[in-house]
């Protein structure tokens, strides 16, 4: 006999008294359901968004960079700090996806598909900054190592801003199969499903033919295994990576090895709290509270209690090793970083990133769905001060006829909130036509940590260790 | 095209069709293939199916990836275009493993989800014969491949083994490029017969 066991002390995953087919009835409801109010207003509001950043980038692209207000300290300024900040919120998904499937973390199942999807909308935001940034955009294929008639003459691949066109565009691919191959068996359910004509016709292109052999599905479950096993160096190698165009650079305040760890943690940081922006009004708003439960919520509150944490030591690490390095440069690149002239900038990350997450120490907030979302923001706010105190650090260099102040220009807001429009715009397509929740993997765990199957295993509960064991030894 | 004759019976619950799967293959029919809604741990074995040899043709691309990269940066940096970087060496591995990596995972999952899609024959614009139309929700459905003379007494056995629904039906054994809203041609046939 087939049995799935789960300890009754373990919370159910999924809420409520569901089927194999109530689950997919769930999930489908709102991609076969005309569009809500909301929905279209928030689809037109982040279209319009999107709108204004392309405006922003032309007229950038028209006059060049110069209508940035980069100056001779300040070379990156805001675009790169957005740059930096987006790739950061791209880590939470294959970290869900990736990570906790090898950890077999049974809770990522609700949220997985979601988080992905905004690890690869993240990721595409992220990757207009450094390209934008090029100005003669035209010529970005340069980066590539491509056979040319200059020479030919090729990238310098012991550059950390190369290895960042690898990562990210690896990143971005392997993120996108990942998902992809987990969407398929869903859009074969919504392709069974359809009642129209369009509908069928368009999830049967994009369900590739899938019908659910079982020879399929071993594949498929390999397939799963082998990815997430190459994505989860792949997530801690990208954001090292990143922070290695600032490590291998000989500028103080950025010439530091704790540098990958610490942005990596801040990623996953940073990455989780975006999931939760987002979840929590997915949840509401799509009515899926059974699915993404209070449970998701707080175990991802915990790994944003831990991430912050680390990133909390990672700060102070850095100002002692700036103090005890004796190094004058490093010390006072510190100095101008707690006391100079973006103080404001620096003390905001330290509230947002490394005070104020530990409220999540107490279950009743971590279990609070308002405060998760007002927390998430706040993280994402203080996440962006971290990348911001780390590009200005440059404000003040060795010539000070060059010291300066920075602020952004129009275009550079414009470009930013493009890139919010870009984000917005594919997860309300997404929340819209695909299934937001990963269907099979959902109906897998169902007898495991469903709630009303759960409720039947008192029966087993009771059973002696050896008469349990007998039974189990002896399955099909 | 191979259009073919097949007995189809429908579970509702994975716990039935362990059983099921065991009494069809116990008493010595050869089981077309089994559709089911999710993926079953244990089916495959229960099937007698082997295990997939994915993982190999993963470790293969992989190892080509990496070799491809250490080979081009290492043939530029040495042979073709030979440059001072700072006075560092023109071969400085440490600084190839990033992209060196990159690739390996790169080529590992393009050159694995391509082996996936043709070893299942998927492929956008791919249609397959749909045996439930809840094959894909929450019903289980094993098929077994008949021909006049067995159909009846196979259906009447799939009977036997707790199926909710049993019928005979005429399908296109294979893939073949078609559109899921249009009805085929042996669709129609079968219900005019």
């Amino acid at each position: 006999m087939h049995l799935k066991y789960e300890s009754v002390i373990r919370e159910p995953l999924v809420d409520g008294n569901k089927s194999y087919h109530q689950v997919t009835e769930d999930i489908c409801a709102t991609i076969e359901n005309k569009p809500t109010k909301l929905w279209t207003i928030g689809f037109l509001i982040s279209a319009s968004l999107l709108a204004f950043g392309m405006f922003s980038v032309t007229w950038e692209v028209y006059w060049g960079t110069g209508v940035w207000h980069l100056n001779k300290t300040i070379g990156w300024g805001w675009d790169i700090t957005n740059f930096v900040w987006w790739v950061g919120i791209g880590h939470a998904g294959t970290l869900i996806s990736a990570i906790l499937l090898l950890f077999r973390q049974g809770w990522r199942t609700g949220v997985n598909r979601a988080a992905e999807a905004m690890t690869i909308f993240a990721v595409m935001c992220a990757g207009q900054f450094p390209i934008w940034h090029m100005g003669r955009v035209w010529d970005a294929f340069f980066v590539l190592p491509y056979g040319n008639t200059r020479g030919p003459l090729w990238p310098n691949f012991i550059s950390p801003l190369l290895w960042d066109v690898f990562a990210i565009s690896t990143y971005f691919t392997v993120s996108l199969l990942f998902w992809y191959s987990g969407l398929i068996p869903d859009f074969a359910t919504l392709r069974d499903r359809a009642k129209t004509k369009f509908r069928k016709a368009a999830y049967g292109v994009v369900s590739f033919g899938w019908a659910g052999s079982a020879k399929h599905w071993q594949r498929h479950e390999m397939l799963s295994l082998v990815l997430a096993g190459l994505s989860t160096p792949l997530v801690l190698s990208v954001h090292t990576i990143v922070s290695f165009d600032f490590a291998t650079s000989i500028v103080p305040g950025w010439h530091t090895t704790i540098f990958p760890p610490y942005f990596v943690a801040g990623a996953v940081f940073s990455g989780f709290a975006m999931v939760q922006t987002l979840l929590v009004i997915t949840r509401k708003v799509l009515n899926l509270q059974e699915y993404i439960t209070i449970g998701h919520i707080e175990a991802m509150n915990k790994v944003i209690v831990l991430t912050g944490s680390i990133v909390g030591v990672a700060y102070l690490t850095e100002l002692f090793i700036a103090y005890f390095s004796g190094v004058l440069w490093e010390q006072e690149a510190f100095r101008l970083r707690v006391l100079g002239p973006y103080w404001w900038a620096y003390w905001a990350m330290m509230t947002c990133n490394v005070v104020s997450p530990q409220l999540f120490w107490f279950k009743k907030l971590r279990r609070n769905v308002w405060f998760t979302f007002f927390m998430s923001i706040i993280v994402n706010i203080g996440m962006w001060f971290e990348r911001f105190v780390i590009i200005m650090a440059l404000h003040r260099d060795y010539l000070p006829s060059s010291w300066s102040y920075y602020t952004p220009s129009w275009t550079e807001v414009g470009f930013y909130l493009g890139s919010f429009g870009l984000f917005f715009t594919c997860y309300f397509l997404f929340a819209k036509y695909f299934p937001v929740i990963a269907i099979a993997e959902i109906k897998f765990i169902l007898k495991t940590s469903g709630e009303n199957y759960k409720n039947k295993m008192t029966e087993y509960e009771e059973q002696t260790n050896e008469h349990f064991l007998e039974e189990q030894t002896h399955h099909h | 095209m191979s259009i073919k004759k097949f007995a189809v019976a429908v579970y509702d619950d994975e716990a039935v069709l362990f059983p099921a799967v065991k009494k069809v293959r116990g008493a010595g029919y050869k089981i077309h293939d089994v559709y089911t809604p999710f993926a079953v741990h244990g089916l495959d074995v229960a099937l007698g199916e082997k295990e997939s040899d994915l993982h190999i043709a993963g470790f293969i691309y992989g190892i080509t990836g990496t070799c491809t990269a250490l080979g081009f940066m290492g043939w530029i940096f040495t042979t073709d275009w030979p440059q001072n970087f700072g006075g560092k060496p023109h071969f400085p591995l440490p600084a190839f493993i990033p992209i060196t990596f990159e690739l390996t995972v790169l080529f590992a999952a393009v050159g694995m989800v391509l082996t996936f899609c043709y070893l299942n024959q998927i492929m956008p614009g791919v249609k397959k014969h749909i045996f439930h139309p809840r094959q894909t929700d929450d019903k289980f459905v094993l098929v077994i491949e008949v021909n006049e003379n067995t159909a009846k007494e196979t259906e009447t056995f799939l009977k036997t083994t707790g199926a909710e629904e049993t019928n005979i039906q005429v399908a296109e054994a294979d893939w073949w490029f078609g559109r899921f809203d249009k009805r085929e041609d042996y669709e129609i046939q079968e219900q005019l017969a």
